[in-house]
């Protein structure tokens, strides 16, 4: 009844599922939205359980101490540590899926986002460019018609308790510190969100010039 | 000397016990913060025991549940795992007073706290846990319980942006988590074991190029977690967000786990001989990239986790040279880092508290306002230059002699590999420059200007700390510790390096390792059948072994509170 012993094979099929499960998983990891992420996880932890199954060797029989010559067994480390994987995939599949809930709520969508300072340091620098005449690196992409505000302004629209916008007259004569001045005044946070729209875009020297800089709003998602 | 074996389960079990405990006392928050500063100073104790045990009588040794070394789990302190222990303790007890003094001044945070205690002491348990552990599902179950903690932690008090700060981080933190299963069921799959002793004894009987892929797939998962240039984007866009204890546990902890998990699979597992010119360049990368990019930066933490990144480097590119000295470099730079990362992001945390911004322009000469402050961010940055006599001197210095020597050796294409390591050197020297010009400039924007009111950040990275303007005596006796812990240490730096001279040769030998953790089982620690005994079950373990799976319930339950 049973094969004989080191008769190990892999059996084609589970190789073909795992295989199958590993691409889709990737696949949809590598999308925006957060729910396709999510699925795109379970399924490479459901690849990762399987594959775990089949380093096992041959199935044999439970191995319960007692019940069966030890070699008819099947490995039950494998199976223990699947079961350990399975456990904390289903732990963090639901963490997932509460921050996806979350983010929901307060940011009206899922979806996983290029980091905002990212953008303004972005910014900045097209801003040092347009003061400067020409680009330090080539953009294939310039200008970023709403890469830079997006972010920001949806997360403002969204939120509870916004602060208001600090008074800045002489902020720049202000900024002026012992740094030296063109970096320090150029912040992205000159213009933009944070303030008046007309002012990023009328008094703010170095925010006029560059592209998308003095647009009041952006996309509110 | 020797000490009982419970003694180096008590990291582990203490503070998950306590973690339980606080949820029971969630209305009792007075309660909460004294077992979990009682808990974690009692690890502090028994770190240094083991310590001092490991040093003097070798490893403390505990197999759970009494399973013999092949089959169950093994928790092994040696001089490199309780020193870092230690370490790791000291800098989560003075983490956590800072966090209690901050809770007691700001009632916002003590809606959370019945969270925050078992969340925190779950990360420690799980810290404990990777450092401890001789088996390498059980290096898994111990990341799992630190990343679980660290999410929730991270996510605490969601505000839109830490939701997305979050998202980022649990998704990275995942892949590399399910990539690490994948590696632990092809090891399991070559060589029939996961004990960390049993895949020393069998993995040098692989095939040379089987032996390099899954070498190099553990680099990978634990390059992740340790923001290996290229596989350290997550890193600046998760940790900055997070309310500065949280940053500065997770900054000081996560990351130096996974490079302890490096250092210690590529020694006993995957040893090198000589110079691995991978690991060199991925270190010079890390080195610079890092560096460049907090240069950019405008946010303090953001160039604070830049600087993180970059100093990655240093600790790899002293792996990379696998030789006593530069091993021993590793040690105390791992120890350096530990201490001064987590003392900046608290020096942080007080000027974000202070100012109302962690936009350094934005302060205005905080120097005379808060003196204090100013003080306790300036000695751990330029310790972290690596200005004498700081801890980054003596930790830079131990690498750079280590570059020195293996710059010197010679050997078939010797050439090569000295003209790389002379590379590696140079890149830390000017990363150091640039660590001091970018720590300079922010210590001159933020505090040494002439003094005027700090103008709040209408859109701050850390919306809930702001506009408090409060620091309360516990926050800035902890943060005042923890600098004197790091000026403590180049006052040991002889003793230091005397013990992380011994710990790197015991990583270099790991048949030590495998006699410590096989002390009492006379003969060899797996079938050894490699290769050919694989898929084989036959041949492998045939008991009923149920430690992983109960230890992986344990991570289940106690992970997400």
């Amino acid at each position: 009844m049973t094969p004989p012993p080191n008769h190990a094979v892999l059996n084609l099929t589970s190789v073909v599922v795992v295989a199958g499960l590993y691409s889709a998983g990737t696949f949809l990891l590598l999308q925006r939205g957060l729910l396709r992420i999510l699925v795109g996880i379970v399924l490479l932890g459901h690849a990762t359980n399987l594959l775990l199954l089949l380093v096992g060797g041959r199935s044999g029989r439970p191995a319960m101490s007692g019940s069966v010559p030890p070699d008819q067994m099947s490995d039950p480390l494998p199976q223990g540590m699947a079961l350990t994987s399975i456990v904390i995939t289903f732990a963090l599949t639901t963490f997932l899926l509460t921050l996806a809930y979350r983010a929901w709520t307060l940011l009206g969508n899922t979806e996983v986002r290029d980091d905002v300072e990212d953008h303004r340091i972005t910014a900045l620098e097209e801003r040092l460019e347009a003061q400067a005449g020409f680009h330090f690196f080539p953009h294939p992409s310039l200008p970023h018609p709403h890469a830079p505000r997006l972010h920001r302004a949806d997360r403002d629209g969204h939120r509870p308790h916004q602060q208001p916008a600090p008074d800045n007259a002489g902020r720049d004569a202000d900024d002026a510190g012992p740094d030296n001045a063109g970096a320090d005044n150029a912040g992205p946070d000159n213009a933009g969100a944070d303030e008046p729209a007309s002012d990023g875009a009328g008094t703010d020297e170095s925010g006029s010039g560059s592209s998308g800089d003095g647009r009041p709003g952006g996309d509110q998602g | 000397m020797t000490v009982p074996a419970a003694l180096a389960v008590l990291p582990v079990v203490g503070p998950m016990l306590a973690a339980g405990g606080t949820l029971l006392l969630r209305f009792h928050v007075r309660a909460q913060r004294v077992l979990a500063l009682a808990v974690v100073a009692a690890v502090v104790a028994d770190a240094a025991v083991l310590l001092a045990a490991a040093d003097s009588g070798g490893p403390t040794v505990a197999h759970l549940g009494g399973w013999p070394p092949p089959i169950g789990i093994t928790l092994v302190a040696d001089r490199l795992a309780a020193l870092l222990l230690l370490t790791s303790a000291v800098v989560t007890l003075a983490v956590l007073g800072y966090a209690v003094g901050q809770g007691v001044v700001d009632e916002r945070t003590g809606g959370n706290s019945m969270i925050f205690h078992a969340c925190y002491l779950t990360l420690v348990a799980g810290v404990a846990l990777a450092y401890l552990t001789a088996d390498l599902f059980n290096l898994f179950v111990a990341f799992e319980i630190m990343l679980v903690s660290s999410y929730v932690l991270i996510t605490l008090d969601t505000t839109a942006q830490r939701v997305q700060a979050g998202m980022t981080y649990v998704i990275v933190s995942l892949t590399s988590s399910l990539l690490f299963l994948t590696v632990l069921a092809m090891v399991y799959a070559a060589t029939g074991t996961v004990s960390l002793a049993g895949l020393a004894a069998t993995v040098p009987g692989l095939p040379p190029a089987l032996r390099a892929a899954l070498g190099l797939l553990v680099l990978v998962v634990f390059g992740i977690k340790a923001a290996v240039v290229p596989l350290h984007f997550w890193l600046p866009d998760s940790y900055p967000t997070a309310p500065a204890p949280i940053t500065a546990v997770l900054a000081a902890l996560l990351t130096k786990v996974g490079v302890y998990a490096i250092v210690r699979t590529h020694t006993l597992v995957f040893p090198h001989d000589g110079t691995w010119p991978l690991l060199l360049c991925a270190a010079v990368a890390t080195l610079l990239v890092g560096a460049l990019g907090a240069l950019a930066q405008e946010d303090l933490n953001r160039v604070l986790s830049f600087l993180l990144v970059s100093h990655i480097g240093f600790m790899l590119f002293g792996l990379s040279l696998f030789t006593v000295v530069g091993l021993a470099g590793v040690i105390l730079y791992m120890v350096h880092h530990i201490v001064v990362q987590a003392t900046l992001f608290l020096a942080s945390g007080l000027v974000t508290r202070y100012a109302g911004t962690s936009l350094p322009r934005r302060t205005g000469g905080l120097a005379t306002v808060v003196p204090v402050v100013a003080a306790l961010f300036a000695v751990p940055a330029l310790s972290l230059s690596g200005v004498p006599p700081l801890s980054g001197f003596v930790a830079k210095l131990a690498l750079l002699q280590a570059g020195s020597q293996a710059g010197a050796a010679s050997g078939p294409d010797a050439g090569a590999y000295r003209a790389g390591v002379y590379v590696a050197v140079a890149a830390m020297l000017v990363t150091s420059l640039l660590t001091l010009y970018v720590m300079a400039r922010v210590w001159v924007i933020a505090f040494w200007r002439r003094p005027r009111p700090a103008r709040p950040d209408p859109d701050p990275e850390d919306s809930l700390e702001v506009g408090t303007a409060t620091m309360s005596r516990p926050m800035v006796a902890a943060t005042t510790g923890l600098v004197a812990a790091g000026l403590v240490f180049p006052g040991l730096a002889g003793p230091l390096s005397g013990l992380a001279t011994r710990a790197a040769a015991d990583l270099l030998t790991p048949s030590a390792y495998e006699h410590a953790v096989l002390r009492d089982q006379p003969g060899r620690p797996t079938d050894g059948h490699g290769a050919a005994g694989r898929l084989a079950p036959s041949t492998r373990r045939t008991t009923g072994n149920s430690d992983p799976a109960g230890n992986g319930g344990t991570a289940g339950n106690g992970g997400t509170p």
